[in-house]
């Protein structure tokens, strides 16, 4: 969580990004001039399936209000098949954070491919807004990591 | 039934067909029997017990006997077997160095559960057709025997054994069990509901890491937990974030390999309702990725080793529920 100088709360995503297509697709947003919230933070991994659940709840743990996975479409995978472990994996995961009471919008996963540019910055600029609604991550949070 | 067990462990040895026995043994009380390895007729003589309170699962004792040498005999209950299973299909357990006896399950008696009616100085508790008599220092007290059955117990899945060389008492059935009863309930409360109630509930935890430890799933030589670069390998937890994580990550380190045995919620010294947190997961593989059994055979695919070219997509956990 950070607050702004009209303190106003801004919330902190950190977007873990498939180095082969959404890390790309953060790119390719870029060089076309399309705008997204600082308020993202990329990890960049191998594969959408290198991101272990231990990474998400880390993300939480330190500060994050949202974290979203993004990866390639299903069939595209780099690696062949990757990501559609990661699909099973995350769909636990997301189930199981939801069974235990925290705010099943705050995690997303998305299929991004590195020609959707436009489509990455829509998609950070909608889950930045879902997330600041949600205000900050209480439920899922380390208060001794907690700032200020 | 004890007495059949000792007899055809001593044949087995004296025929040098195993030389090791892994059963219960007698503990101070008559209610704290623990596993043990025994190797000579005299010692099962003298401590050998299977009664209401065995309820030890002994398939994960296995991992570390089989890289022993000779064979070894153990008794597994129906819900055993499928851990004993699963370990076999993980190459975790030699399955030639085991012979394996089926014995019929339980219910098993949880000893918490009697204390639980304000029972205290138990010395010795009996069955007396579905009535148990128990002695304390105080003197006899009675209670059904049913409501003093273990939690894993109340919802048995199945009392079928799914491996064994030869059987003790009969085979019986796959059970319709109301499993997922509880899991259901939850899943139809509010999410503040939820948080509350898995709050009241992980916030007591004191991260003994019995659940971890008893879990025949968890054989892991060296568990992510032990490092101490997670920052999480903190005996007591320090915060509530902790608590969580730890959960989470202990259920989903065995999900779609839980067999649903229930260890982890018996040996919680809390009373924390782990198994939910398991029971959740399968509950989930059922129906997303089709029925699942973990142990039933040795040879079908974990659900999480696999995938289907048209999965579900992450997004159904956002859209389905009101909440």
């Amino acid at each position: 969580m950070q607050v702004n100088n009209n303190n106003e709360f801004q919330p902190l995503i950190v977007a873990f990004c498939c180095n082969w297509c959404s890390y790309a697709g953060a790119d390719l947003s870029g060089t076309n001039r399309l705008n997204y919230p600082t308020n993202v933070k990329i990890i960049r991994v191998p594969c959408s399936c290198r991101v272990n659940p231990m990474f998400i709840l880390r993300a939480f743990q330190r500060g994050a209000d949202g974290v979203i996975l993004c990866g390639c479409h299903p069939g595209d995978c780099h690696y062949t098949s990757g990501n559609y472990f990661t699909r099973r994996r995350m769909t636990l995961l997301f189930s199981m954070l939801d069974f235990l009471g925290i705010e099943r919008d705050r995690t997303r996963v998305e299929w991004v491919s590195a020609a959707e540019g436009a489509k990455f910055a829509a998609t950070m600029n909608e889950f930045t807004e879902a997330v600041r609604k949600l205000g900050p991550n209480r439920r899922l949070e380390d208060l001794r990591c907690r700032k200020q | 039934m004890q007495e059949a067990m000792i007899k055809r462990a001593k044949e087995l040895l004296a025929d040098g067909i195993v030389d090791r026995v892994i059963g219960w043994k007698k503990g101070e009380f008559s209610y704290d029997h623990t596993p043990a390895v025994f190797t000579s007729a005299q010692e099962l003589d003298e401590s050998f017990v299977c009664d209401d309170f065995t309820s030890a699962n002994l398939s994960k004792y296995l991992v570390k006997e089989t890289i022993r040498e000779g064979k070894i005999l153990a008794f597994l209950k129906p819900c055993d077997t499928y851990s004993f299973n699963q370990l076999v299909k993980e190459h975790r357990i030699d399955r030639d160095k085991v012979y394996v006896i089926g014995i019929p399950g339980g219910p098993k008696l949880d000893i918490e559960k009697i204390r639980a009616r304000g029972i205290t100085g138990i010395l010795n508790v009996r069955n007396e057709n579905y009535t148990l008599k128990i002695e304390t220092i105080y003197g006899v007290s009675e209670m059904p025997f049913y409501e003093a059955i273990s939690v894993k117990c109340e919802s048995c899945k199945s009392k079928k054994h799914v491996v064994y060389d030869e059987l003790i008492g009969e085979d019986g059935e796959v059970l319709d069990s109301n499993r997922f009863d509880m899991v259901e309930k939850l899943e139809n409360m509010t999410s503040q509901e939820r948080y509350d109630f898995w709050r009241s509930e992980l916030s007591k935890c004191i991260r003994c890491n019995a659940c971890r430890t008893v879990c025949p799933a968890c054989t892991c030589e060296k568990c992510v937990f032990e490092n101490p670069d997670s920052g999480i390998e903190n005996k007591a937890a320090a915060d509530s974030f902790e608590e969580n994580m730890f959960h989470i990550i202990r259920a989903f380190h065995v999900a779609g390999r839980c067999t649903d045995c229930g260890e982890c919620s018996r040996v919680c010294p809390e009373n924390i309702p782990l198994h939910l947190l398991n029971r959740k997961f399968i509950k989930d593989i059922n129906s997303l990725y089709g029925t699942y059994q973990a142990g039933e055979n040795t040879t079908d695919k974990a659900p999480l080793n696999e995938y289907k070219m048209d999965d579900c997509e992450a997004s159904i956990v956002h859209e389905r529920g009101a909440e």
